[in-house]
């Protein structure tokens, strides 16, 4: 395998990860709190495949292409949501949303 | 010789390059205050991933993940944001609350397992990799895998994507009510 081995690419992995849980934990919007759940499931998903390279086995692709699949169900519903919240003149403030009553 | 060496300084550059766009546009989505620039941002992010998956010869992937995400995923962000239109929240007004300080410590411990958990289990195997063929991570293979060895979780997935699609119609379509009532506040 010619480049960088590995290791580095699950270094990146892992700081993608780290990036998106300080902003799925620090930011109060849930619109930019999907998106770093977006980027955690990034991170998530190159470690498989690097790990899918370093195995020599394809499998891990396979997970990836199925974290992409629930990754695009996940926005789906979070945005529903979002929506619908919007309609309802709620404030969009994860700290403020604690019930899900209508 | 000459020639590995050359394709090996090519690679890492590229890889340099990519890392850095991806870290950088990973940290631009936390920190921008509109979210209108974070889901740019996020794009960019998703862009350079597919550069790394390229480098990691999972082709299939890159394509599905720039048509996919950056494509459908991220255009269907755009429209909810341009929907409800622009909230700027200012993450860092008021200097670090206890609350932005537990986050940073979060994230940092988890960090600090991830690199603990795959260097005790994987260390051992991570500086050798194996060698694979030009068909690995082609569109043949990857259909290969799925419906043969993971015919299961291919199944599921469609399954998944259509309770989501239904979910999706069921959360934006209650709210239809006769013109001219006033909804309820």
């Amino acid at each position: 395998m010619i480049g960088p081995g590995v290791a580095w690419y699950l270094a990146v992995a892992g700081f993608l990860f780290g990036t998106g849980s300080l902003g799925v934990l620090l930011r109060r919007n849930p619109l930019i709190v999907l998106l770093s759940l977006e980027i955690m499931l990034n991170g998530a998903n190159l470690a498989l495949i690097g790990f899918a390279r370093n195995l020599g086995d394809g499998s891990g692709q396979i997970f990836a292409l199925a974290v992409m699949a629930v990754a695009a169900s996940e926005v789906v519903v979070g945005l529903g949501l979002i929506v619908a919240l919007n309609r309802k003149r709620v404030t969009l403030d994860v700290d403020r949303l604690n019930t899900l009553r209508g | 010789m000459i020639v590995a060496s050359v394709g090996n300084v090519l690679v890492w550059a590229v890889w340099i390059v990519a890392a850095f766009a991806c870290l950088a546009s990973g940290a631009a989505v936390v920190s921008f205050s509109n979210p209108f620039y974070s889901a740019l941002a996020l794009i960019g992010n998703l862009g350079s991933l597919a550069v790394l998956y390229l480098l990691l010869s999972a082709e299939f992937v890159a394509a599905a993940q720039v048509l996919v995400y950056a494509g459908a995923v991220m255009v269907m962000f755009l429209f909810v944001i341009a929907y409800i239109g622009p909230r700027i929240e200012s993450p860092w007004a008021g200097g670090p609350g206890w609350q932005a300080v537990g986050a940073v410590l979060a994230a940092g411990a988890l960090l600090v397992e991830i690199v603990v958990v795959i260097g005790l289990k994987a260390s051992g195997h991570l500086a050798h990799s194996e060698h694979v063929g030009a068909a690995f991570g082609s569109p043949a293979e990857i259909g290969r895998l799925f419906l043969t060895d993971h015919l299961l979780a291919f199944e599921i997935t469609s399954i998944v994507l259509l309770v989501a699609a239904i979910g999706g119609v069921v959360l934006g379509a209650h709210s239809r009510r006769p013109a001219g009532e006033v909804p309820p506040l």
